[in-house]
Protein backbone atom coordinates (compact mmCIF):
# COMPACT_ATOMS: atom_id res chain seq x y z
CA UNK A 1 0.00 0.00 0.00
CA UNK A 2 1.43 3.36 -0.89
CA UNK A 3 0.58 6.51 0.92
CA UNK A 4 0.08 9.74 -1.00
CA UNK A 5 3.28 11.70 -1.58
CA UNK A 6 2.49 14.58 0.77
CA UNK A 7 1.71 12.18 3.56
CA UNK A 8 4.95 10.28 3.01
CA UNK A 9 6.90 13.49 3.06
CA UNK A 10 5.25 14.54 6.28
CA UNK A 11 6.26 11.26 7.91
CA UNK A 12 9.75 11.62 6.52
CA UNK A 13 10.03 15.11 8.03
CA UNK A 14 8.83 13.87 11.39
CA UNK A 15 11.34 11.03 11.37
CA UNK A 16 14.22 13.30 10.41
CA UNK A 17 13.38 15.68 13.22
CA UNK A 18 13.09 12.77 15.64
CA UNK A 19 16.44 11.28 14.63
CA UNK A 20 18.26 14.57 15.06
CA UNK A 21 16.57 15.26 18.36
CA UNK A 22 17.75 11.88 19.53
CA UNK A 23 21.29 12.63 18.40
CA UNK A 24 21.22 15.97 20.21
CA UNK A 25 20.04 14.30 23.38
CA UNK A 26 22.85 11.78 23.07
CA UNK A 27 25.41 14.56 22.54
CA UNK A 28 24.22 16.44 25.59
CA UNK A 29 24.41 13.22 27.54
CA UNK A 30 28.01 12.68 26.39
CA UNK A 31 29.08 16.21 27.38
CA UNK A 32 27.46 16.10 30.81
CA UNK A 33 28.43 12.47 31.30
CA UNK A 34 32.08 13.23 30.60
CA UNK A 35 32.28 15.74 33.42
CA UNK A 36 30.56 13.39 35.86
CA UNK A 37 32.78 10.54 34.72
CA UNK A 38 35.99 12.55 35.05
CA UNK A 39 35.27 14.03 38.47
CA UNK A 40 33.78 10.74 39.63
CA UNK A 41 36.76 8.64 38.55
CA UNK A 42 39.31 10.99 40.05
CA UNK A 43 37.54 11.24 43.40
CA UNK A 44 36.73 7.52 43.51
CA UNK A 45 40.33 6.54 42.77
CA UNK A 46 41.90 9.29 44.79
CA UNK A 47 40.02 9.33 48.06
CA UNK A 48 41.06 5.86 49.28
CA UNK A 49 44.71 6.79 48.75
CA UNK A 50 44.36 10.14 50.48
CA UNK A 51 45.53 10.49 54.06
CA UNK A 52 46.08 13.36 56.44
CA UNK A 53 49.86 12.95 56.31
CA UNK A 54 49.74 13.43 52.55
CA UNK A 55 48.49 16.97 52.80
CA UNK A 56 50.36 18.01 55.94
CA UNK A 57 53.88 16.75 55.26
CA UNK A 58 56.58 17.49 52.75
CA UNK A 59 58.22 14.54 50.98
CA UNK A 60 60.68 12.64 53.16
CA UNK A 61 63.69 10.78 51.76
CA UNK A 62 62.64 8.10 49.29
CA UNK A 63 59.13 9.52 48.91
CA UNK A 64 59.10 8.80 45.23
CA UNK A 65 60.01 5.18 45.96
CA UNK A 66 56.94 4.76 48.13
CA UNK A 67 58.25 5.90 51.52
CA UNK A 68 56.85 8.41 54.04
CA UNK A 69 55.85 11.94 53.28
CA UNK A 70 53.22 14.08 51.60
CA UNK A 71 52.66 16.72 48.97
CA UNK A 72 52.48 19.81 51.16
CA UNK A 73 55.39 21.28 49.19
CA UNK A 74 53.36 21.09 45.99
CA UNK A 75 50.13 22.39 47.52
CA UNK A 76 51.85 25.39 49.10
CA UNK A 77 53.98 25.97 46.02
CA UNK A 78 50.91 26.05 43.81
CA UNK A 79 49.08 28.40 46.16
CA UNK A 80 52.05 30.82 46.37
CA UNK A 81 52.57 30.69 42.65
CA UNK A 82 48.94 31.17 41.68
CA UNK A 83 48.40 33.95 44.25
CA UNK A 84 51.46 35.85 43.12
CA UNK A 85 50.58 35.44 39.48
CA UNK A 86 46.96 36.47 40.01
CA UNK A 87 48.02 39.60 41.89
CA UNK A 88 50.48 40.53 39.16
CA UNK A 89 47.93 39.88 36.42
CA UNK A 90 45.32 41.95 38.27
CA UNK A 91 47.70 44.91 38.43
CA UNK A 92 47.82 44.98 34.67
CA UNK A 93 44.41 43.80 33.70
CA UNK A 94 42.21 46.05 35.84
CA UNK A 95 43.69 49.32 34.50
CA UNK A 96 43.55 48.09 30.92
CA UNK A 97 39.94 46.98 31.18
CA UNK A 98 38.90 50.22 32.94
CA UNK A 99 40.71 52.17 30.27
CA UNK A 100 39.06 50.54 27.28
CA UNK A 101 35.64 50.90 28.89
CA UNK A 102 35.79 54.40 30.39
CA UNK A 103 38.48 56.44 28.73
CA UNK A 104 37.99 55.50 25.12
CA UNK A 105 34.88 56.21 23.13
CA UNK A 106 32.49 53.35 22.66
CA UNK A 107 33.78 50.96 19.99
CA UNK A 108 36.91 52.99 19.38
CA UNK A 109 39.76 51.52 17.36
CA UNK A 110 42.03 51.18 20.35
CA UNK A 111 39.47 49.40 22.51
CA UNK A 112 38.60 47.01 19.72
CA UNK A 113 42.20 46.31 19.01
CA UNK A 114 42.96 45.62 22.65
CA UNK A 115 40.03 43.24 22.92
CA UNK A 116 41.21 41.52 19.79
CA UNK A 117 44.71 41.04 21.16
CA UNK A 118 43.28 39.62 24.39
CA UNK A 119 41.35 37.11 22.33
CA UNK A 120 44.46 36.15 20.43
CA UNK A 121 46.53 35.87 23.61
CA UNK A 122 43.82 33.70 25.12
CA UNK A 123 44.27 31.21 22.29
CA UNK A 124 48.01 30.77 22.70
CA UNK A 125 48.83 27.37 24.21
CA UNK A 126 50.35 27.28 27.67
CA UNK A 127 53.43 25.40 26.50
CA UNK A 128 54.30 28.40 24.34
CA UNK A 129 53.91 30.65 27.39
CA UNK A 130 56.26 28.22 29.13
CA UNK A 131 58.86 28.47 26.38
CA UNK A 132 58.51 32.25 26.30
CA UNK A 133 58.82 32.48 30.08
CA UNK A 134 61.93 30.38 29.82
CA UNK A 135 63.44 32.81 27.30
CA UNK A 136 62.67 35.80 29.55
CA UNK A 137 64.16 33.92 32.48
CA UNK A 138 67.40 33.23 30.62
CA UNK A 139 67.45 36.80 29.33
CA UNK A 140 67.17 38.22 32.86
CA UNK A 141 69.75 35.76 34.15
CA UNK A 142 67.35 34.09 36.56
CA UNK A 143 67.28 30.40 37.35
CA UNK A 144 64.16 28.29 37.70
CA UNK A 145 62.41 29.97 40.60
CA UNK A 146 59.11 30.95 42.10
CA UNK A 147 59.52 34.41 40.58
CA UNK A 148 60.01 33.12 37.04
CA UNK A 149 56.98 30.86 37.50
CA UNK A 150 54.89 33.75 38.77
CA UNK A 151 55.77 35.94 35.80
CA UNK A 152 54.97 33.17 33.31
CA UNK A 153 51.67 32.22 34.91
CA UNK A 154 50.74 35.92 35.21
CA UNK A 155 51.21 36.24 31.45
CA UNK A 156 48.96 33.23 30.98
CA UNK A 157 46.28 34.57 33.33
CA UNK A 158 46.33 38.11 31.95
CA UNK A 159 44.03 37.55 28.95
CA UNK A 160 41.73 35.17 30.85
CA UNK A 161 41.18 37.66 33.66
CA UNK A 162 40.82 40.66 31.36
CA UNK A 163 38.24 39.01 29.13
CA UNK A 164 36.13 37.93 32.09
CA UNK A 165 36.40 41.40 33.65
CA UNK A 166 35.64 43.20 30.42
CA UNK A 167 32.40 41.28 30.09
CA UNK A 168 31.18 42.62 33.45
CA UNK A 169 32.43 46.18 33.19
CA UNK A 170 30.99 46.52 29.71
CA UNK A 171 27.54 46.09 31.19
CA UNK A 172 27.77 49.07 33.55
CA UNK A 173 24.89 51.32 32.52
CA UNK A 174 25.91 54.57 30.89
CA UNK A 175 23.43 56.50 33.04
CA UNK A 176 25.37 55.49 36.16
CA UNK A 177 28.53 56.97 34.66
CA UNK A 178 26.67 60.13 33.63
CA UNK A 179 25.33 60.52 37.15
CA UNK A 180 28.84 60.27 38.55
CA UNK A 181 30.27 62.74 36.00
CA UNK A 182 27.47 65.20 36.61
CA UNK A 183 28.38 65.28 40.31
CA UNK A 184 31.78 66.53 39.25
CA UNK A 185 33.76 63.33 39.59
CA UNK A 186 36.67 62.81 37.25
CA UNK A 187 36.88 59.69 35.16
CA UNK A 188 39.47 58.21 37.51
CA UNK A 189 37.24 58.77 40.52
CA UNK A 190 34.28 57.32 38.65
CA UNK A 191 36.36 54.31 37.66
CA UNK A 192 37.67 53.53 41.13
CA UNK A 193 34.74 54.53 43.31
CA UNK A 194 31.73 53.77 41.17
CA UNK A 195 32.59 51.21 38.52
CA UNK A 196 34.84 49.04 40.64
CA UNK A 197 32.33 48.98 43.46
CA UNK A 198 29.45 48.27 41.13
CA UNK A 199 31.33 45.41 39.50
CA UNK A 200 33.15 44.09 42.55
CA UNK A 201 31.56 40.61 42.54
CA UNK A 202 32.19 40.29 38.81
CA UNK A 203 35.78 41.41 39.21
CA UNK A 204 36.32 38.91 42.02
CA UNK A 205 34.84 36.19 39.85
CA UNK A 206 37.27 37.06 37.08
CA UNK A 207 40.11 36.93 39.59
CA UNK A 208 38.97 33.51 40.82
CA UNK A 209 38.66 32.13 37.30
CA UNK A 210 42.21 33.25 36.59
CA UNK A 211 43.39 31.84 39.92
CA UNK A 212 41.88 28.46 39.06
CA UNK A 213 43.65 28.50 35.73
CA UNK A 214 46.93 29.41 37.37
CA UNK A 215 46.72 26.66 39.94
CA UNK A 216 45.96 24.00 37.38
CA UNK A 217 48.39 24.82 34.64
CA UNK A 218 51.40 22.58 34.31
CA UNK A 219 52.95 23.14 30.91
CA UNK A 220 53.91 26.75 31.62
CA UNK A 221 55.58 26.13 34.98
CA UNK A 222 57.46 23.07 33.76
CA UNK A 223 60.22 25.26 32.36
CA UNK A 224 60.18 28.07 34.84
CA UNK A 225 59.24 27.15 38.41
CA UNK A 226 61.37 24.03 38.72
CA UNK A 227 60.57 21.43 41.35
CA UNK A 228 61.73 20.91 44.91
CA UNK A 229 60.83 18.84 47.93
CA UNK A 230 61.07 21.82 50.31
CA UNK A 231 58.67 24.64 50.91
CA UNK A 232 59.80 27.75 49.06
CA UNK A 233 60.96 30.51 51.42
CA UNK A 234 61.96 33.16 48.91
CA UNK A 235 61.02 34.28 45.43
CA UNK A 236 64.31 33.11 44.04
CA UNK A 237 63.99 29.49 45.08
CA UNK A 238 62.41 26.87 42.88
CA UNK A 239 58.90 25.83 43.87
CA UNK A 240 56.97 22.60 43.47
CA UNK A 241 53.51 22.74 41.92
CA UNK A 242 50.59 20.39 42.32
CA UNK A 243 50.05 19.52 38.64
CA UNK A 244 53.72 18.68 38.21
CA UNK A 245 53.68 16.61 41.40
CA UNK A 246 50.81 14.60 39.94
CA UNK A 247 52.66 14.20 36.68
CA UNK A 248 55.91 13.05 38.28
CA UNK A 249 54.26 10.66 40.71
CA UNK A 250 52.24 9.08 37.91
CA UNK A 251 55.42 8.65 35.93
CA UNK A 252 57.11 6.44 38.54
CA UNK A 253 56.89 2.67 38.11
CA UNK A 254 55.73 2.05 41.71
CA UNK A 255 52.01 1.41 42.26
CA UNK A 256 52.07 3.03 45.75
CA UNK A 257 53.39 6.26 44.31
CA UNK A 258 50.89 6.15 41.47
CA UNK A 259 48.13 5.81 44.05
CA UNK A 260 49.43 9.02 45.55
CA UNK A 261 49.23 10.68 42.15
CA UNK A 262 45.51 9.81 42.11
CA UNK A 263 45.16 11.24 45.60
CA UNK A 264 46.96 14.44 44.56
CA UNK A 265 44.71 14.65 41.52
CA UNK A 266 41.70 14.40 43.84
CA UNK A 267 43.11 17.25 45.96
CA UNK A 268 43.57 19.42 42.86
CA UNK A 269 40.09 18.59 41.57
CA UNK A 270 38.49 19.47 44.88
CA UNK A 271 40.39 22.78 44.92
CA UNK A 272 39.18 23.62 41.41
CA UNK A 273 35.61 22.66 42.30
CA UNK A 274 35.69 24.86 45.40
CA UNK A 275 37.07 27.80 43.45
CA UNK A 276 34.41 27.51 40.77
CA UNK A 277 31.65 27.13 43.37
CA UNK A 278 32.91 30.28 45.06
CA UNK A 279 32.99 32.12 41.74
CA UNK A 280 29.47 30.98 40.99
CA UNK A 281 28.27 32.12 44.38
CA UNK A 282 29.76 35.54 43.72
CA UNK A 283 27.93 35.80 40.41
CA UNK A 284 24.67 35.08 42.24
CA UNK A 285 25.52 37.68 44.83
CA UNK A 286 26.37 40.27 42.22
CA UNK A 287 22.69 40.86 41.67
CA UNK A 288 22.32 42.14 45.25
CA UNK A 289 23.53 45.51 46.59
CA UNK A 290 23.95 46.88 43.13
CA UNK A 291 22.24 49.66 41.32
CA UNK A 292 20.40 48.34 38.34
CA UNK B 1 45.15 68.40 41.22
CA UNK B 2 42.30 65.96 40.67
CA UNK B 3 42.31 66.70 37.00
CA UNK B 4 46.02 66.19 36.89
CA UNK B 5 45.65 62.83 38.60
CA UNK B 6 43.01 61.87 36.09
CA UNK B 7 45.29 62.91 33.26
CA UNK B 8 48.18 60.93 34.73
CA UNK B 9 46.00 57.84 35.11
CA UNK B 10 44.82 58.17 31.54
CA UNK B 11 48.34 58.24 30.18
CA UNK B 12 49.46 55.28 32.32
CA UNK B 13 46.47 53.25 31.27
CA UNK B 14 47.01 54.16 27.64
CA UNK B 15 50.50 52.71 27.87
CA UNK B 16 49.19 49.60 29.63
CA UNK B 17 46.57 49.09 26.93
CA UNK B 18 49.35 48.40 24.48
CA UNK B 19 50.75 45.65 26.68
CA UNK B 20 48.70 42.71 25.31
CA UNK B 21 49.57 43.45 21.71
CA UNK B 22 53.15 44.00 22.73
CA UNK B 23 53.31 40.60 24.43
CA UNK B 24 52.23 38.85 21.24
CA UNK B 25 54.96 40.59 19.27
CA UNK B 26 57.55 39.94 21.95
CA UNK B 27 56.68 36.24 22.00
CA UNK B 28 57.13 35.84 18.26
CA UNK B 29 60.34 37.80 18.35
CA UNK B 30 61.79 35.94 21.31
CA UNK B 31 61.03 32.48 19.99
CA UNK B 32 62.38 33.23 16.55
CA UNK B 33 65.56 34.83 17.86
CA UNK B 34 66.12 31.71 19.93
CA UNK B 35 65.53 29.38 16.99
CA UNK B 36 67.89 31.36 14.79
CA UNK B 37 70.97 29.15 15.50
CA UNK B 38 69.34 26.02 14.15
CA UNK B 39 67.89 27.83 11.16
CA UNK B 40 71.38 29.05 10.34
CA UNK B 41 72.58 25.47 10.56
CA UNK B 42 69.88 23.77 8.48
CA UNK B 43 67.27 25.09 6.05
CA UNK B 44 63.76 25.37 7.43
CA UNK B 45 62.10 22.85 5.12
CA UNK B 46 64.63 20.11 5.64
CA UNK B 47 63.92 20.43 9.37
CA UNK B 48 60.21 20.17 8.79
CA UNK B 49 60.30 17.16 6.50
CA UNK B 50 63.13 15.08 7.90
CA UNK B 51 62.11 12.11 10.03
CA UNK B 52 65.50 11.61 11.68
CA UNK B 53 65.42 12.66 15.31
CA UNK B 54 68.69 12.13 17.16
CA UNK B 55 69.75 15.27 18.99
CA UNK B 56 73.12 13.79 19.96
CA UNK B 57 74.12 13.56 16.30
CA UNK B 58 72.68 16.96 15.57
CA UNK B 59 69.71 15.61 13.61
CA UNK B 60 66.50 17.46 14.37
CA UNK B 61 63.81 16.21 12.00
CA UNK B 62 60.44 17.48 13.20
CA UNK B 63 58.33 15.53 10.72
CA UNK B 64 57.23 12.67 13.05
CA UNK B 65 56.14 15.21 15.66
CA UNK B 66 54.24 17.33 13.19
CA UNK B 67 52.44 14.24 11.92
CA UNK B 68 51.75 13.17 15.51
CA UNK B 69 50.16 16.54 16.23
CA UNK B 70 48.07 16.43 13.07
CA UNK B 71 46.81 12.88 13.73
CA UNK B 72 45.78 13.58 17.32
CA UNK B 73 44.12 16.86 16.39
CA UNK B 74 42.28 15.26 13.48
CA UNK B 75 40.92 12.41 15.63
CA UNK B 76 39.79 14.83 18.32
CA UNK B 77 38.00 17.04 15.78
CA UNK B 78 36.14 14.08 14.27
CA UNK B 79 34.77 13.26 17.71
CA UNK B 80 34.32 16.77 19.07
CA UNK B 81 32.73 18.62 16.14
CA UNK B 82 29.50 16.61 15.78
CA UNK B 83 28.99 16.17 19.50
CA UNK B 84 29.55 19.79 20.44
CA UNK B 85 27.68 21.16 17.42
CA UNK B 86 24.60 19.05 18.20
CA UNK B 87 24.79 20.00 21.88
CA UNK B 88 25.05 23.67 20.99
CA UNK B 89 22.03 23.43 18.67
CA UNK B 90 20.04 21.69 21.37
CA UNK B 91 21.00 24.26 23.99
CA UNK B 92 20.28 27.21 21.73
CA UNK B 93 17.07 26.02 20.05
CA UNK B 94 15.33 23.27 21.98
CA UNK B 95 16.42 23.30 25.60
CA UNK B 96 14.07 24.76 28.19
CA UNK B 97 15.49 27.48 30.37
CA UNK B 98 16.33 25.34 33.39
CA UNK B 99 18.42 22.91 31.32
CA UNK B 100 20.37 25.80 29.88
CA UNK B 101 20.98 27.20 33.36
CA UNK B 102 22.03 23.75 34.49
CA UNK B 103 24.48 23.03 31.66
CA UNK B 104 26.29 26.35 31.64
CA UNK B 105 28.25 25.68 34.83
CA UNK B 106 29.00 22.19 33.56
CA UNK B 107 30.51 23.48 30.35
CA UNK B 108 32.43 26.13 32.31
CA UNK B 109 33.76 23.53 34.70
CA UNK B 110 34.79 21.26 31.83
CA UNK B 111 36.79 24.21 30.49
CA UNK B 112 38.25 24.96 33.92
CA UNK B 113 39.52 21.49 34.81
CA UNK B 114 43.32 21.40 34.64
CA UNK B 115 44.80 19.40 31.81
CA UNK B 116 46.72 17.20 34.23
CA UNK B 117 43.40 15.99 35.60
CA UNK B 118 42.30 15.08 32.09
CA UNK B 119 45.61 13.26 31.72
CA UNK B 120 45.18 11.24 34.92
CA UNK B 121 41.63 10.39 33.90
CA UNK B 122 42.84 9.33 30.47
CA UNK B 123 45.43 7.05 32.01
CA UNK B 124 42.86 5.57 34.40
CA UNK B 125 40.00 5.04 31.97
CA UNK B 126 40.61 5.78 28.32
CA UNK B 127 43.98 4.06 27.92
CA UNK B 128 42.81 0.70 29.35
CA UNK B 129 39.59 1.03 27.36
CA UNK B 130 41.46 1.55 24.10
CA UNK B 131 44.03 -1.13 24.90
CA UNK B 132 41.71 -3.88 26.17
CA UNK B 133 38.39 -3.22 24.43
CA UNK B 134 38.79 -1.20 21.25
CA UNK B 135 42.08 -2.59 19.97
CA UNK B 136 41.06 -6.29 20.20
CA UNK B 137 37.75 -5.34 18.60
CA UNK B 138 39.65 -4.18 15.53
CA UNK B 139 42.12 -7.05 15.83
CA UNK B 140 45.14 -4.91 16.74
CA UNK B 141 47.69 -5.38 19.49
CA UNK B 142 48.06 -2.21 21.51
CA UNK B 143 49.03 -1.09 24.98
CA UNK B 144 46.40 1.62 24.90
CA UNK B 145 48.82 4.57 24.84
CA UNK B 146 47.78 5.58 21.34
CA UNK B 147 46.76 8.41 19.04
CA UNK B 148 43.17 7.34 19.62
CA UNK B 149 43.42 7.73 23.39
CA UNK B 150 44.99 11.17 22.92
CA UNK B 151 42.26 12.13 20.46
CA UNK B 152 39.45 11.10 22.80
CA UNK B 153 40.84 13.01 25.78
CA UNK B 154 41.54 16.03 23.59
CA UNK B 155 38.03 15.94 22.13
CA UNK B 156 36.51 16.28 25.59
CA UNK B 157 38.85 19.16 26.32
CA UNK B 158 37.71 21.14 23.28
CA UNK B 159 33.98 20.56 23.77
CA UNK B 160 33.57 23.72 25.88
CA UNK B 161 35.38 25.96 23.38
CA UNK B 162 33.28 24.85 20.41
CA UNK B 163 30.01 24.78 22.37
CA UNK B 164 30.33 28.24 23.87
CA UNK B 165 31.45 29.93 20.64
CA UNK B 166 28.63 28.20 18.72
CA UNK B 167 26.10 29.34 21.31
CA UNK B 168 27.25 32.94 20.86
CA UNK B 169 26.92 32.60 17.10
CA UNK B 170 23.42 31.12 17.26
CA UNK B 171 22.23 33.82 19.61
CA UNK B 172 23.39 36.47 17.15
CA UNK B 173 20.93 35.21 14.52
CA UNK B 174 17.81 37.36 14.66
CA UNK B 175 14.73 35.62 15.97
CA UNK B 176 12.54 37.02 13.19
CA UNK B 177 14.37 34.87 10.66
CA UNK B 178 13.40 31.74 12.52
CA UNK B 179 9.82 32.91 12.86
CA UNK B 180 9.59 33.55 9.13
CA UNK B 181 10.70 30.02 8.39
CA UNK B 182 8.37 28.51 10.98
CA UNK B 183 5.42 30.48 9.68
CA UNK B 184 6.05 29.08 6.21
CA UNK B 185 5.32 25.68 7.62
CA UNK B 186 8.85 24.40 8.19
CA UNK B 187 9.37 22.12 11.15
CA UNK B 188 11.70 23.21 13.89
CA UNK B 189 14.49 21.02 12.58
CA UNK B 190 14.06 22.29 9.02
CA UNK B 191 14.28 25.81 10.34
CA UNK B 192 17.50 24.95 12.11
CA UNK B 193 18.97 23.25 9.08
CA UNK B 194 18.03 25.82 6.49
CA UNK B 195 18.11 29.02 8.50
CA UNK B 196 20.19 28.72 11.65
CA UNK B 197 22.95 26.49 10.31
CA UNK B 198 23.14 28.27 6.99
CA UNK B 199 23.25 31.70 8.57
CA UNK B 200 25.65 30.57 11.27
CA UNK B 201 27.98 28.62 9.02
CA UNK B 202 30.82 31.12 9.16
CA UNK B 203 30.58 31.34 12.90
CA UNK B 204 30.55 27.57 13.22
CA UNK B 205 33.70 27.38 11.13
CA UNK B 206 35.30 29.93 13.43
CA UNK B 207 34.27 27.88 16.47
CA UNK B 208 35.81 24.77 14.99
CA UNK B 209 39.00 26.62 14.13
CA UNK B 210 39.25 27.89 17.71
CA UNK B 211 38.75 24.35 18.98
CA UNK B 212 41.36 23.15 16.51
CA UNK B 213 43.95 25.60 17.73
CA UNK B 214 43.22 24.64 21.33
CA UNK B 215 43.82 21.03 20.36
CA UNK B 216 47.06 21.83 18.53
CA UNK B 217 48.66 23.33 21.59
CA UNK B 218 47.34 21.12 24.36
CA UNK B 219 50.27 19.56 26.15
CA UNK B 220 50.06 17.70 29.43
CA UNK B 221 46.91 15.64 28.93
CA UNK B 222 48.00 14.45 25.51
CA UNK B 223 51.56 13.84 26.64
CA UNK B 224 50.31 11.50 29.35
CA UNK B 225 48.22 9.22 27.14
CA UNK B 226 49.64 9.32 23.63
CA UNK B 227 52.65 7.05 24.03
CA UNK B 228 55.46 9.38 22.91
CA UNK B 229 57.27 7.33 20.28
CA UNK B 230 59.11 9.42 17.70
CA UNK B 231 57.80 7.64 14.61
CA UNK B 232 55.33 8.74 11.97
CA UNK B 233 52.05 7.08 13.01
CA UNK B 234 50.26 4.88 10.47
CA UNK B 235 46.96 4.24 12.22
CA UNK B 236 45.04 5.54 15.22
CA UNK B 237 46.26 2.52 17.20
CA UNK B 238 49.89 3.60 16.84
CA UNK B 239 51.55 5.70 19.50
CA UNK B 240 52.38 9.25 18.48
CA UNK B 241 54.53 12.11 19.72
CA UNK B 242 52.96 15.55 19.20
CA UNK B 243 55.04 18.73 19.14
CA UNK B 244 53.95 20.17 22.52
CA UNK B 245 54.75 16.85 24.19
CA UNK B 246 58.20 16.95 22.62
CA UNK B 247 58.84 20.41 24.04
CA UNK B 248 57.58 19.49 27.50
CA UNK B 249 59.39 16.18 27.72
CA UNK B 250 62.84 17.45 26.87
CA UNK B 251 63.09 20.67 28.81
CA UNK B 252 65.53 19.01 31.22
CA UNK B 253 68.17 17.91 28.78
CA UNK B 254 67.87 20.63 26.19
CA UNK B 255 70.56 22.85 27.67
CA UNK B 256 73.21 20.12 27.63
CA UNK B 257 73.10 19.23 23.93
CA UNK B 258 74.15 21.85 21.36
CA UNK B 259 71.34 23.26 19.22
CA UNK B 260 68.76 21.17 21.13
CA UNK B 261 67.21 24.19 22.89
CA UNK B 262 67.16 26.02 19.59
CA UNK B 263 65.31 23.14 17.91
CA UNK B 264 62.71 23.06 20.68
CA UNK B 265 62.25 26.82 20.52
CA UNK B 266 61.76 26.47 16.78
CA UNK B 267 59.05 23.90 17.51
CA UNK B 268 57.41 26.30 20.00
CA UNK B 269 57.73 29.17 17.53
CA UNK B 270 56.16 27.16 14.72
CA UNK B 271 53.32 26.14 17.02
CA UNK B 272 52.77 29.75 18.06
CA UNK B 273 52.69 30.90 14.45
CA UNK B 274 50.14 28.30 13.36
CA UNK B 275 47.90 28.92 16.37
CA UNK B 276 48.20 32.67 15.88
CA UNK B 277 47.14 32.47 12.24
CA UNK B 278 44.16 30.26 13.11
CA UNK B 279 43.12 32.51 15.97
CA UNK B 280 43.32 35.73 14.02
CA UNK B 281 41.33 34.14 11.20
CA UNK B 282 38.62 32.86 13.55
CA UNK B 283 38.35 36.13 15.47
CA UNK B 284 37.99 38.14 12.27
CA UNK B 285 35.07 35.96 11.24
CA UNK B 286 33.49 36.26 14.68
CA UNK B 287 33.82 40.05 14.70
CA UNK B 288 32.08 40.13 11.33
CA UNK B 289 29.31 37.87 12.60
CA UNK B 290 28.85 40.11 15.63
CA UNK B 291 28.72 43.28 13.53
CA UNK B 292 26.08 41.82 11.29
CA UNK B 293 23.96 41.01 14.32
CA UNK B 294 23.96 44.59 15.58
Amino acid sequence: MTLPLTRRRAIHRKIEEGVFKGLMGASMFIVVGCLVLIVGTIIWKGLPALSLSMITQTPKGGYYLGKEGGILNAIMGSLYLASGATLLALMFSLPVVLFINLYTKKNSRLAEWTRFSFDVLWGIPSIVYGAFGFIIMIFLGLRTSLLAGIVTVALLEFPIMSRAMDEVIRLVPGSLLDASYSLGATRLETALKVVVRQCLPGILTAVLIAFGRGIGDAASVLFTAGFTDRLPTSLFQPAATLPLAIFFQLGTPFPEVQERAYASAAVLTVMILLISLLARGLIKKSTKHIIK
Amino acid sequence: MRLFRDYLAQKTMLVLAFVPGFIVLLMCLGLFLKSEPILAHKPFFSLLFSSVWSPLKGEFGLFPFIMGTLWVTFVSLIIAVPVSLLSAIYLAEYAPRFIREFTKPIVDLLAGLPSVIYGVWGVLLIVPFVGRVLAPLFGVQSGGYTILAGGVVLAIMIFPTIISVCLEVFSSIPYEMRETSLSLGATKWETIRHVVLKKGLQGIIAAVVLGLSRALGETMAVLMVVGNVARVPKSVFDPGYPLPALIANNYGEMMSVPLYDSALMLAAGALLLVVLVFNVFARFILIRVERRAE
